[in-house]
């Protein structure tokens, strides 16, 4: 699959001949330098941008009937919350436009608002919220409506690294418990190692692939693994990959 | 760093007495300034040993003067709010009536029009350069002009009173509705934008849920000043009806019989006619509008 932005002079290609299938329940992350066009690559599979040459599939669906068939979640890199709404109603945004009532609605957003432990906060209006708990309200009115796939694009990247912190264990404990396959934007070597069941080495001018690394951490790994060899082992790894990737 | 107390009651009424209290004294005067030749040359011409008492006395209390003193004004509402039933032509009440209800019918039909046309705007961009031409061209022509032509297009058709006023005061408050409605429809951003497009929205639901409540911050404002422009519609719409009722029909008989201090009441209660109306918006606002983000 082929992404080419065209120009009057030199066209730029975002993305050169990737091909990746993402696997049910894991989690992938794309990692690269900025520009090499690992955003774009999620915002194709999110129908968000159209490829020039080749498809993708999303359940084996293309990405517009997927999005149609409200098959994913999308978490931008801000919040991106109305402010006009509370806490709950944000969340409860999507399942309106999907058409559920209001009843249900709320009672779905309660749940999955104590899931990512803002229980006690429905009634608060976004700015009365920190950055880090903004974004967490737009992580479950992503899962509010129970897609398949989580797609995340570099999520945490405004928080200070405390909190980011917080949140990566927060997230992998919600990715362990609901097993959906998420797609995870990141130029943090440190996340996607600590986050990933596989990492996307990706390269800039063209955007392409360099390596896949599997990850052998176990899935209910805390934030001490960073400590440990096989830690160091991936995170070298990559770092690796990323330079090789610039060499070009 | 020193942590300033709350402001208290007083502190907040302090400038606002201020003010009140120093435009009176510039207010009284002027008045014995403006008017003071007249009452020399009129009351004191066969008492050549007036002094500065008298004066001062004569220039506040004078039947036409110049400019009249605030209390003069004040005693002159107060009496014909008080002496005369609220349907009689001589209660200031009645004539604020008359001109805040072809203001609230032209605010409430402009605001509509003005609604509407940001609406097409918005989702027709063609449309922006085909109409915002002539939605400036019609502000540029002074309301003064256009109000004899619509009262006397809408009286070959036999319609007088309250309607030509409201579409006056229309004329003038669609205006500011169209220029902040086309921008706070258009105030989201890409991410709100993008994140309906991946709950595949309807572009009905994107216009309700998002556009629509994003621009209630930028209409309220505009609709402030569409009634005030509304009420200065109203009013010029009343010059020209052969002075029945209204302000504006008092403001004329004021001026037809020399009578200052009745235009100067009617100013009065138009000034406070305009602070009464934009507060019922601000009001309206603090309903609708939620607190914005600090």
């Amino acid at each position: 699959m082929s992404v080419i932005y065209p120009a009057r002079e030199h066209s730029v290609v975002a993305l050169d001949q990737v091909r990746l299938a993402i696997r049910e329940g894991e989690f992938i992350s794309l990692i690269g330098p900025s520009g090499c066009g690992k955003t774009t690559l999620l915002r194709v599979i999110a129908d968000l941008e159209q490829a020039t040459a080749g498809s993708v599939l999303v359940n084996g669906m293309s990405s517009h009937d997927a999005r149609l068939a409200r098959a994913y979640g999308y978490v931008f890199q801000a919040p991106a919350l109305f402010p006009w709404r509370t806490v709950l109603q944000n969340v409860m945004l999507p399942l309106e436009i999907h058409g559920r009532s209001a009843e249900e609605g709320r009672a779905i957003a309660r749940e999955h608002l104590e899931r990512v432990g803002l229980a006690g906060f429905e009634g608060k209006y976004p700015w009365q919220l920190s950055g880090g708990m903004q974004q967490r309200v737009s992580i479950a009115r992503a899962l509010g409506f129970e897609p398949k796939l989580l797609m995340m694009d570099e999520p945490f990247g405004a928080l200070d690294e405390i909190t980011r912190d917080r949140l990566n264990e927060q997230l992998l404990r919600l990715w362990e418990r609901e097993k959906r396959t998420v797609v995870f934007v990141t130029h943090s070597i440190p996340e996607a190692a600590f986050l990933s069941s596989r990492i996307v080495v990706m390269s800039a001018r063209p955007g392409r692939i360099v390596e896949v690394i599997e990850s052998n951490l176990p899935a209910d790994r805390t934030l001490e693994i960073r400590e440990t060899p096989e830690f160091m082992a991936i995170a070298h790894r990559l770092r690796v990959a990323l330079a090789s990737g610039h060499g070009h | 760093m020193a942590i300033e107390p709350a402001p208290g009651p007083f502190d907040r009424l302090l400038p606002v007495l201020a003010v009140l209290a120093g435009t009176a004294i510039a207010w009284y005067l002027a008045a014995i300034w403006l008017n003071a030749p007249q009452v020399i040359e009129r009351v004191f011409a066969d008492r050549p040993d007036w002094g500065w008492r008298e004066l001062v006395a004569g220039t506040w209390s004078m039947e036409r003067p110049v400019l009249p003193a605030p209390h003069q004004i004040a005693l002159d509402m107060f009496h014909s709010v008080v002496d005369w039933p609220l349907d009689s032509p001589r209660s200031l009440l009645f004539h604020a009536g008359v001109t805040s209800g072809a203001t609230l019918l032209g605010f409430v039909l402009g605001a509509l029009l003005g609604a509407a046309l940001a609406v097409l705007i918005v989702h027709l961009p063609t449309l922006e350069r085909a109409l915002f031409p002539w939605i400036i061209a019609s502000q540029t022509v002074p309301v003064l002009a256009i109000a004899p032509i619509i009262i006397v297009i809408l009286g070959s058709f036999n319609l007088t009173g309250l309607l030509p006023k409201a579409l006056i005061s229309m004329y003038l408050c669609f205006f500011p509705v169209v220029v902040a409605m086309v921008k706070g429809l258009r105030s989201p951003g890409v991410f709100e934008r993008e994140l309906l497009h991946t709950y595949a929205a309807s572009k009905h639901q994107t216009f309700w849920k998002l556009r629509v409540p994003a621009s209630l911050p930028f209409l309220f404002p505009s609709l402030r000043v569409a009634i005030a422009a509304g009420l200065v519609g109203a009013i010029v719409g009343e010059l020209p009806t052969g002075a029945q009722a209204g302000l504006g029909a008092r403001l004329l008989t004021g001026s037809y019989y020399g009578n200052t201090v009745q235009i100067w009441s009617a100013l009065v209660m138009s000034a406070l006619l305009g602070l009464v109306l934009t507060a019922c918006v601000s009001l309206a606002e603090r309903v609708v509008v939620v607190k914005g983000k600090q």
